[in-house]
């Protein structure tokens, strides 16, 4: 087991290291969101509840998830890098684990700047939401990260990982949204980490399935 | 070592191999020849764990961690060092003593001079000579070269002659090669595709 989080930490380390040389992942989807919030701030109706808002800022964190999933195994899929991974005597599972590790981590850099942005464009955030941006980011990475890798192996990759992704991340905002807009969020907070335990666990098992020729 | 009996593989509808029979002894070195898209590669994948066959049977007396695959691809990432690509994979595979091992092939690949240069700006060559540290860096058993002379200058072609040589007697190789004379003193047996 201890070998097992070994290579995840070698394996994420390394997904690190790759970003902070090339920085074409998390600038993008900083752009992205500031972006998407920037044009949601003119297209919703000034009169417009902070409700609509909120929805909208689950809508911008799923889309800005995807445009991080798409380049998750963009270093993998050039020139067949995976391979190297596979031939390696660790779990193939760790891949994954890392890979989700590695999203997570990027996801969580565009939250710190997203939700004080949402913040200065419409409403503050609360504990609820923060809570549940966090989970969403484990559930996303998680299933996120295996759709992806499906992806990778597809030509037509932009056009699948989306049509997988977005409707398996459909219960990712009906969660966040929920706790986010109502004054008791546990049970919108506690099915999102159910989300995140089913599809961690789905995710584990298949990976390996996933990468095999 | 190896032993196949009636391997297949297909691509869709695209078949590959087709009832392969194949015997690999342990210390045997399998030269394996034949014209683009005859198999060869997809063999030797099958061989390093990285495909599935789709029919027969396949033996393989080496778990992953005694393999030592070198493929078209280099396998190696191009935003890192070519030092931090053999601490990554050092890491993987667990290598006892990895700092002394990477550095012991560094040297006698040629590329310890630029082992803090990045793998994208290395040429063909350079990055086929780091692939060959990656294959050989955990002391593999079994060793499944694809194409090892690929981009490889005559310095570089004679290093790997060298490297060979001092490693027949100890492991098993299987290597596709489009110049079977080079290799011919050194295989004990030889598989044609057509």
């Amino acid at each position: 087991m201890k070998r097992y989080f070994q290579d995840v930490l070698v394996l994420a380390r390394k997904d690190l290291l790759l970003e902070l040389r090339a920085r074409d992942t998390v600038p993008a989807m900083l752009l992205f969101v500031i972006a998407a919030f920037v044009t949601f701030h003119f297209a919703l109706p000034s009169q417009s509840s902070d409700l609509a808002a909120k929805g909208l800022l689950w809508v911008a964190l799923v889309f800005t998830a995807l445009l991080g999933l798409t380049r998750a195994f963009v270093a993998e899929r050039n020139e067949r890098l995976l391979d190297g991974l596979l031939l390696a005597p660790c779990d193939r599972s760790a891949i994954w684990l890392a890979k989700g590790v590695a999203v997570v981590a990027f996801l969580a850099i565009a939250e710190v700047v997203a939700l004080p942005a949402f913040s200065i464009f419409f409403s503050g955030v609360d504990g609820a939401t923060i809570a549940g941006a966090v989970l969403a980011d484990v559930g996303i990475a998680a299933v996120g990260t295996l759709l992806a890798a499906m992806a990778s192996v597809s030509r037509a990759r932009e056009l699948l990982l989306p049509l997988l992704f977005l409707p398996v991340a459909i219960p990712v905002v009906v969660g966040g949204v929920g706790a986010s807009v109502v004054d008791n969020p546990g049970r919108y907070l506690g099915f999102l980490a159910l989300y995140d335990g089913v599809f961690a666990i789905l995710s584990w098992a298949s990976f390996e399935y996933v990468v095999t020729e | 070592m190896i032993t196949a009996r009636g391997l297949s593989k297909r691509y869709g509808s695209k078949r590959v191999l087709q009832a392969l029979d194949l015997t690999v002894p342990r210390g045997g070195f399998l030269l394996v020849t034949g014209p683009n898209g005859s198999g060869k590669t997809t063999l030797l994948r099958i061989c390093a764990g990285l495909a599935t066959p789709t029919g027969g049977e396949l033996e393989i007396d080496a778990d992953r961690a005694a393999i030592g695959f070198l493929g078209h691809e280099p396998l190696v990432y191009r935003e890192l060092t070519a030092l931090e690509n053999l601490d990554l994979y050092g890491r993987l595979y667990h290598v006892p003593e990895r700092r002394e091992r990477i550095g012991m092939l560094l040297e006698r690949f040629g590329l310890w001079a630029v082992r803090n240069d990045r793998a994208g700006s290395f040429s063909r060559g350079m990055l086929q000579r780091l692939a060959l540290c990656r294959a050989l860096l955990h002391g593999p058993e079994l060793l499944v070269l694809d194409e090892p002379y690929n981009a490889l200058d005559t310095e570089g072609a004679a290093l790997l002659d060298r490297e060979l040589a001092s490693l027949r007697p100890e492991r098993t190789f299987l290597v596709a090669t489009h110049d079977p004379a080079r290799l011919a003193p050194l295989a004990s047996d030889r598989l044609a595709f057509a």
